[in-house]
């Protein structure tokens, strides 16, 4: 969500014809460090989503977790059945709809991939200042 | 053929003539640390990682998945090896899977598991030899190093201390339970119980 949102960010600098300040410490012809890896946040407290469609993150890690055509570990707690041991929040009947808004019995192979729109966050500060503004705020300026 | 098995018998019954009590019991013993020994050290190779991935089945196969796993890369340095997880550490448990083992020695002499395509196919029937073999001792190799009586669940994120004192701790589930795949990929679980 927050690299979405600083992807459009940069975006729209480079639009306006703003100086983009680079991102890259050294010369060009070197090799400037990595950045240090960033850590998960792994609260467990759901976070407010910006906007009523967006795609609840994931508020705990998710190193591992196998989503392949094999098998989803997400759904082994987010699943209808899973929840009542996992206690975890069940995947919303959306992801049972096909295209077609019929609601199947199954999550729909459209909506399998979890992690195309969900995504756990890091602790981490941005590079450019988040100036989005929550819809709520926005109809009472 | 009857009468030389007896002959045979009766030579082996017979008190020694020439060797003396002693020699035979010091010698005896000192024959026995040394057979011991031997096959005590023989059997702590066969119990390494570079035993198991000394073939190319292990090799390019479980252990490339495992290397990418908080078991082998984290920032502890403590590392889980092949027979920690898969070998009983108790003796006689070790030695009845060693036994078992004989059936995979079994498997590479015919390339059971030869290719990737192999493997793949044969994934879910071994995977479920594990994950068996962990349900029935109550995840004891889990346990080795992951005690529920160590943890600190204060120190676990909310979701996990629920789920460990929920399930764990009244002794509903056991750690394969729920911690299927954390070292390996895991095969077509649509057969599952509990998996999609």
């Amino acid at each position: 969500m927050l690299v979405a949102l600083l992807c459009v960010g940069l975006g729209s600098i480079a639009v306006a014809g703003e100086p983009i300040t680079t991102l890259r410490a050294g010369a060009l012809e070197s090799n400037s460090p990595a950045p240090a890896m960033a850590k998960p946040i792994n609260s467990d407290i759901r976070e407010i989503r910006n906007f009523p469609e967006q795609p609840p993150t994931i508020p705990h890690n998710i190193r591992g977790y196998q989503i392949d055509l094999n098998t989803n570990k997400c759904l082994s707690c987010h699943s209808r059945k899973a929840v009542g041991q996992s206690q975890a929040p069940m995947v919303s009947v959306t992801h049972f709809m096909d295209r077609d808004g019929q609601v199947l019995s199954a999550v729909t192979p459209r909506r399998y991939f979890c992690t195309q729109c969900h995504v756990p966050q890091h602790d981490i500060k941005p590079l450019v200042e988040n100036e989005f503004i929550d819809a709520d705020d926005l109809t009472n300026k | 053929m009857i009468a030389k098995i007896v002959a045979y018998w009766q030579l082996l019954n017979r008190p020694a003539r020439h060797l003396s009590l002693a020699l035979l019991t010091t010698g005896g013993f000192f024959a026995g640390v040394i057979f011991w020994g031997g096959f005590n050290t023989a059997l702590e190779l066969t119990n390494t990682e570079t035993f198991c991935i000394s073939c190319h089945e292990m090799r390019e196969n479980v252990f490339v998945e495992l290397k990418e796993t908080i078991h082998y890369t984290n920032r502890s340095g403590v590392r889980a090896t092949c027979p920690d997880c898969h070998v009983p550490h108790n003796w006689t448990d070790k030695i009845a899977r060693k036994m078992a083992a004989s059936k995979e020695v079994w498997g590479k002499l015919f390339g059971t598991i030869s290719t990737r395509e192999k493997f793949q196919s044969k994934r879910l029937e071994l995977a479920q030899n594990e994950w068996a073999r962990f349900k029935a001792n109550d995840s004891l190799e889990c346990r080795n190093c992951h005690a529920f009586e160590s943890m600190d669940i204060t120190l676990q994120s909310p979701r996990a201390a629920d789920n460990h004192t929920r399930l764990l701790g009244t002794g509903e589930k056991t750690c394969i339970d729920c911690h299927k795949g954390i070292a390996h990929q895991l095969p077509d679980m649509s057969n599952v119980e509990g998996w999609h």
